[in-house]
């Protein structure tokens, strides 16, 4: 088998491992409050480190995906769907680098 | 044809799943063309994105096959790049139904992904997963085909195009995370934290040395540790109801 394939299957053995043991291995609620305290949070952390400022180095202008940040913000603190909010962000996008 | 408007789990895994499918798409485009760099063929970089389902982890990857580095490296890296699933697999873990049959572990828990994450446990109550395999079916083949087409295209779209796709993904964070900060003053004040911090590492010198895959894993772990010694009372809402 060829290196290309064998890197492939490496990365996907070791991808697969990360995300099945925990699932398997913790069967019972966890009781201890610090660690239930801190799985309630990292969602949310994990995707505001990666959002910003990641988001305003996505588009080809960087005033462009500040503005997306910015519409998004507002359409999600109004309860828009996970749909509206993405198809919003995008919008802005589009239309400024049409204009500037 | 009358559509039927009446909503299952199933449906509203595929309806939730459009947007992170778009998103993927727009991404894997542009991982593509990296893969195409690294000398992968379409069908390669089709299998590498059907089995990884990483952005980070497999822009590594790709970056490691053309550098020709091997397959112990290769092992590591993903591990780094990747071990934020860690994390997010045992919070689902907190979410499952007890009667649920073990199967589903191992079948949704290789489609673990920032997005797929985000939107089931932003949902409430017990993890359905039915739901997760609604979302999988419109998402993770538009994120294989993308990186297919990126290898096969290269740079055919145009590059507003592309750019306007890809803050796709991030309106999904953002529509994942900003009803939470609203609801709840903590997780607010950690999201402006992760911005801050986030930002800070990304620019100063001595600390944009950490790649962004090392940055993700440090800053949520330093964060929710913090949320966590600061706020304890906070719980998962699978134990309220």
């Amino acid at each position: 088998m060829g290196r290309i394939w064998l890197s492939i299957l490496t990365a996907f053995a070791v991808s697969y491992v990360i995300r099945v043991l925990p699932l398997t291995l913790i069967r019972k609620p966890i009781k201890n409050r610090f660690l239930r305290s801190f799985l309630y949070y990292v969602p949310y952390v994990t995707l505001a480190v990666m959002t910003f400022p990641a988001i305003v180095e996505a588009t080809e202008l960087p005033a462009a995906g500040t503005a997306a940040l910015v519409v998004g913000i507002v359409v999600a603190w109004r309860g828009g769907s996970l749909i509206q909010v993405a198809a919003a962000c995008c919008a802005v996008v589009l239309l400024l680098e049409a204009i500037l | 044809m009358n559509s039927n408007s009446k909503s299952t789990p199933y449906r509203e895994g595929l309806r939730d799943g459009v947007p992170i499918g778009l998103g993927y798409f727009a991404v894997a485009f542009s991982l593509g063309i990296a893969a195409r760099g690294a000398g992968l063929s379409a069908l390669q970089g089709f299998i590498a994105s059907t089995l990884c389902i990483a952005s980070a982890g497999e822009y590594a990857l790709f970056s490691l096959i053309g550098a020709g580095a091997t397959l112990l490296e290769i092992a590591l890296v993903t591990l780094i790049t990747n071990a934020r699933y860690l994390l997010m697999s045992a919070a689902l873990s907190q979410r499952i139904r007890p009667e649920m049959p073990n199967v589903h572990r191992f079948l949704f828990g290789a489609a673990i992904t920032d997005e797929l994450f985000g939107i089931n446990i932003a949902r409430p109550g017990y993890l359905d997963p039915v739901y997760y395999y609604g979302a999988i079916t419109t998402s993770v083949p538009l994120w294989a085909v993308g990186t297919a087409l990126g290898i096969m295209m290269g740079n055919l779209l145009p590059g507003r195009i592309v750019s306007a796709l890809s803050v796709a993904l991030y309106g999904m964070f953002l529509a994942i995370f900003v009803p939470a900060a609203k609801g709840d003053r903590v997780v607010a004040a950690c999201v402006v934290l992760s911005f801050g911090l986030s930002w800070l590492f990304r620019t100063l010198p001595a600390l944009a040395v950490i790649s962004e895959g090392n940055r993700t894993i440090l800053l949520t772990v330093a964060i929710s540790v913090l949320a966590a010694l600061l706020f304890p009372a906070r719980e998962m809402e699978a134990d309220n109801g």
